[in-house]
């Protein structure tokens, strides 16, 4: 919780009661009670969602698709073509029902993703979006001028391959899979997961080199 | 922006953990689509853009998503927002009659 205490009297600094919790943390509280005494919901699966969303589920699960698509070109194939049935049968299900669609990157393109309404994100790949995807300036500029952005992340693209942006719904993620790095031939789906940033299946960066 | 390559927190305060699974779990139950929700918090978000103008993604990122499930809920009859209003005050009385370090209930 956070420490800002509320004091209905600045003269008077009794620190006897509980800390208080901030506005929206009583909102939120009063929301779930209002609708648990409803039978509206069920206060333990809000716990389950917390927890799989904290510590189950993260970049690590775009990583592994994005390894097994550089290692294996008939799952790569068939990602690019229905990544939503493949990811599924990873076991990495959209909650919210959406589609999901894989962009690859070649020496052409460099694919870039934005939600330009709110905050569209794979969560079943990628977790929770960073506050950045969030922020109206990379929502307003990654459509406007992709490659500023780009340069910013220290993404230099080459001279003459496009940029391509790809803006998210509520029921279609994009999963940007980024160009396998020079040397890291002959690396095994574990090694290469960890060439694969968060960053470069948004399209704001790229795949780290193997050191 | 500041281009972050390394592992951030999910959530930076409990409320937006609780916030953010409430909207799942109510979408999950059928209380209202993703599609729905999208549009809501989306809508959330234009209007507090007009008042505090860009905004960073952070706290005030969840202050809109907070404005929208209640407007979701209130529109829904499945929360009115007296009823709201009254249970959060009523916790806040909870936590200031409570003696530190005891459990709050109502």
């Amino acid at each position: 919780m956070p420490h800002d205490h509320h004091h209905h009297d600045d003269d008077h600094h009794d620190h006897d009661h509980s800390v208080l919790p901030s506005d929206p943390a009583l909102r939120v509280k009063a929301l779930e009670t209002v609708l648990t005494q409803k039978g509206l919901i069920d206060p333990a699966a809000l716990d389950a969602i917390i927890d799989t969303y904290q510590n189950r589920i993260g970049p690590q699960n775009g990583a592994r698709v994005v390894a097994r698509a550089w290692s294996d070109p008939a799952f790569r194939a068939r990602l690019l073509a229905d990544a939503t049935e493949v990811v599924a049968e990873m076991g990495l299900y959209g909650r919210q029902g959406e589609h999901i669609v894989a962009v690859e990157n070649t020496p052409d393109t460099h694919n870039i993703v934005v939600c330009t309404l709110c905050s569209c994100y794979p969560w079943p790949l990628l977790g929770i979006p960073p506050g950045w995807y969030k922020s109206d300036a990379y929502r307003a500029r990654a459509v406007r001028e992709p490659r500023a952005v780009l340069a910013e992340f220290g993404v230099t693209l080459a001279e003459g391959q496009a940029v391509r942006v790809w803006d998210s719904t509520a029921e279609l993620r994009y999963l940007v899979i980024p160009m396998r790095p020079e040397g890291s031939e002959g690396m095994d789906e574990d090694a290469l997961m960890a060439l694969v940033t968060r960053d470069s299946m948004i399209g704001t960066g790229l795949a780290r080199a193997p050191t | 922006m500041i281009p972050a390559e390394f592992a951030e927190p999910a959530f930076t305060d409990p409320w937006h953990a609780q916030a953010f699974a409430l909207t799942v779990h109510l979408s999950e139950r059928g209380a209202f689509t993703w599609p729905d929700w999208a549009a809501t918090f989306g809508a959330a978000l234009a209007a507090r853009r007009g008042v505090h103008g860009a905004l960073d993604g952070g706290a005030d990122y969840w202050a809109a998503w907070l404005a929208a499930l209640e407007t979701l809920l209130a529109t829904r009859d499945m929360a009115a927002p007296g009823d709201v209003a009254r249970m959060r005050d009523a916790w806040e009385a909870a936590y200031l009659a409570t003696p530190h370090g005891a459990p709050v209930t109502l």
